[in-house]
């Protein structure tokens, strides 16, 4: 058991990867020498050489595309998108091939490419270094998208997303790298793409998040629970596509209310998919209506700090927003 | 020149009310002063004066509504005067039900109207709901629908009483113990004193008050309430009694009753049993007890098992006063006996506390206390 913020714990499934499965090999701008802008890759250029730790060309596009090669030809490829701002060149790739190899090829070609994308606002990061893209791929059929909260699922879902054969995009909340600490075993097995974790059980209302707002989701919990003896229960999706309805229907019905967080902004995000599958599957089972609780819509996150922190939602505008719905 | 009148505080923690009754119709002229409805609160019945001269304009909360302070209860106008179209109550939610609501009540055949909501603006909860299931009595099959009956409406005190007896019983584990005290002390107090204060009504309640009083100083774990970070230790010795009234009961509460002597102690307990049955309490006068008598002996009964006023650690059931055979110096002789019934919260207490406190209230009651408490004066 050893302590890792959440960076050092997908360097080390990293590592890992590398050690175990020779066909696994990871590609990116600036990875290898210089180890990653987020230093995800640090010290693994020296340990498996240039052919395994690649320095790619400045094109996302290139990027997937030798990614999508390579998978089709049995290796197992973890691609960097340096920003989740840079993914769009590459959205025909990613999209147009990837997600449909298997379906158009009738089961005969898989895809089995992990696609790593730091994403979501910081502070300072403005336009090119703070979007959140996770509602442009959750539409597409035939991607799975990934988003861990804490370092030991951050650790075994790379392990898991390397395992499965379809095409993962692997979300990094860049924020929360060197925010987020945790325990990480010695010994972990792979986690699959799939199940939510109930990170905190409860019976007043139920909070989905994923990434960096699941981590401040747990904070806003303990604070209602302290100051006004609420036992929100917080649903860390981990997996948005395929998303585990049975865990989130399962909570609502427990506790008639819910909540969603995100940073991505709000129209057409991912919660809104979510308060759809609750009124459809669980209609007599909500004892209030489902909130939101989201960036607002605008085109980026702002530079000036005060606008920033109105524009990300934060531990104290959940616990607000926990404390509003509650009293419904 | 309109005058409206709300629904006043009658008191410190008092946030609604209920109209019982209207003592004058729309349209009816009506003096200052003049007794215009009767409120009944948590505690209390009072009659509401009018707050200036003219007529009668508007009623705005019938008879048997329960409305938060401050809510307009009536328009008082000149006469000749026409009342304002009605502002619609602000409480709109509370007709709307959730899905989640509406699917508990069907499935369990509720009457949304029974269960209190503790919504926003009213609105029944899940939690409410589910709350209600839970403490809702495992009824038996329902009476035919044509039984031969007929169905007494609910006055508001029999609603309270209810609700008060019912959170009670569900709120506290409450254990009775039954104990037994020669009154013969007491009895004679009360005739050297009445020789002293001819004018004064004297019972033998005022004894039992007395000689309480003194043993809650000394167990104090029986002058206290349970909540949720601990037990709560009074340091006020009010002592509450249970007053029957025609269509309920009230308990009015001596304040301080460890400070009062033995003539005033039954010159309050005179006072607030005449007015409570007159309907002319304080609603303050029925709050802040930290301890109950219940003295239903003076209707015969020996024994009984009283439930607790919230949030107290107990209460007393004094018995019937009589004339029994007892062993006294190895004789069987005649004595004033009475039972004393103790309820208590054994979450607060436990059976040798309970005992230590009634012996010591014995104990001052049959060693004549008159002394004591003049004394402690």
């Amino acid at each position: 058991m050893a302590e890792m913020t959440l960076i050092e714990a997908i360097r080390t499934a990293l590592d890992e990867a590398l050690a175990q499965d020779e066909r696994v090999f990871v590609t990116g701008e600036d990875i290898g020498r210089r180890g990653g802008v987020f230093r995800a890759t640090q010290g693994l250029y020296e340990k498996y050489g240039a052919r395994r730790v690649m320095d790619s060309p400045l094109t996302e596009m290139g990027i997937i595309g030798v990614g999508i090669g390579a998978a089709l030809a049995d290796l197992r490829p973890v691609c960097e998108i340096q920003f989740a701002d840079f993914i769009h060149p590459a959205f025909n790739q990613i999209v147009g091939e990837a997600a449909r190899m298997y379906y158009r090829s009738a089961g005969g070609w898989q895809v089995p490419l992990v696609i790593r994308v730091p994403y979501g606002a910081v502070p300072g990061g403005g336009l090119y270094h703070c979007q959140s893209v996770e509602a442009l791929f959750a539409h597409i059929p035939g991607l799975k998208i990934v988003v861990p909260s804490t370092p030991r699922d951050a650790r075994r879902l790379l392990h898991g997303a390397i395992l499965d054969p379809n095409p993962v995009l692997f979300l990094e909340t860049k924020y929360g790298y060197r925010q987020i600490r945790g325990e990480v075993p010695e010994q972990d097995a792979p986690l699959l793409p799939g199940p939510a974790r109930i990170a905190r059980e409860g019976g007043d209302l139920s909070l989905f998040a994923w990434g960096l707002m699941a981590f401040y989701a747990e904070i806003a919990a303990e604070r209602a629970a302290q100051e006004d003896g609420l036992d929100v229960e917080v649903v860390d999706l981990r997996t948005l596509h395929p998303l585990d309805q049975e865990s989130v229907l399962g909570s609502l019905r427990k506790t008639g209310k819910a909540l969603v967080v995100h940073e991505d902004t709000r129209t057409m995000g991912f919660g809104a998919e979510i308060a759809a599958l609750l009124v459809d599957e669980a209609f007599e089972y909500l004892d209030g209506p489902v909130k939101r609780l989201t960036a607002p819509d605008v085109p980026a996150a702002p530079f000036n700090r005060g606008m920033f922190d109105y524009f990300l939602p934060g531990p104290d505008d959940i616990f607000a927003a926990i404390r509003e719905l509650a009293a419904y | 020149m309109r005058t409206s009148l709300q629904m006043p505080k009658l008191g410190e923690s008092v946030v609604e009310g209920t109209v019982s009754r209207w003592l004058k119709r729309e349209g009816d002229a009506i003096a200052e002063y003049e007794p215009l409805l009767e409120i009944i609160t948590d505690k209390v019945d009072t009659e509401i004066p009018s707050p200036a001269a003219g007529v009668l304009l508007r009623i705005h909360v019938p008879e048997g509504e329960t409305v938060a302070v401050g809510t307009v209860l009536a328009e008082i106008g000149e006469p000749g005067d026409v009342a304002d179209e009605v502002q619609p109550a602000p409480a709109a939610r509370a007709g709307r039900l959730s899905p989640a609501v509406a699917r508990l009540l069907a499935e369990h055949d509720l009457d949304p109207a029974a269960i209190p909501a503790s919504g926003r603006e009213g609105r029944l909860t899940r939690k409410d709901v589910e709350a209600w299931l839970a403490s809702r009595p495992q009824t038996a099959a329902p009476a035919a629908p044509d039984a031969p009956g007929e169905l007494l409406p609910l006055t508001p005190m029999r609603r309270r009483i209810a609700e008060h007896m019912l959170a009670s019983v569900r709120t506290a584990p409450q254990v009775t113990a039954v104990y037994e005290a020669d009154m013969g002390a007491a009895l004679a107090g009360r005739e050297a004193l009445q020789a002293e204060h001819p004018g004064l009504r004297l019972t033998p309640v005022a004894w039992i008050v007395a000689a309480t009083a003194q043993a809650l100083g000394e167990n104090p774990l029986l002058n206290a309430e349970w909540r949720a970070d601990g037990i709560f230790l009074h340091h006020e010795r009010n002592i509450g009694i249970a007053v029957s009234l025609e269509d309920g009961l009230i308990v009015p509460v001596i304040r301080h009753a460890d400070r009062l002597a033995l003539p005033d102690l039954a010159r309050t307990i005179a006072d607030l049993a005449t007015r409570a049955r007159s309907g002319s309490l304080q609603p303050d006068e029925a709050q802040g007890g930290t301890f109950t008598i219940t003295n239903f002996g003076a209707g015969g009964c020996l024994v009984g098992t009283p439930i607790i006023n919230q949030p107290q650690a107990a209460i007393l059931g004094v018995g019937a006063l009589q004339q029994r055979p007892v062993v006294h110096a190895g004789a069987i002789v005649a004595r004033p006996m009475c039972y004393l019934s103790l309820s208590f919260d054994h979450r607060i207490l436990d059976g040798a506390v309970a005992d230590a406190f009634m012996r010591c209230m014995i104990d001052s009651l049959e060693s004549g206390l008159n002394a004591d408490m003049e004394k402690q004066d």
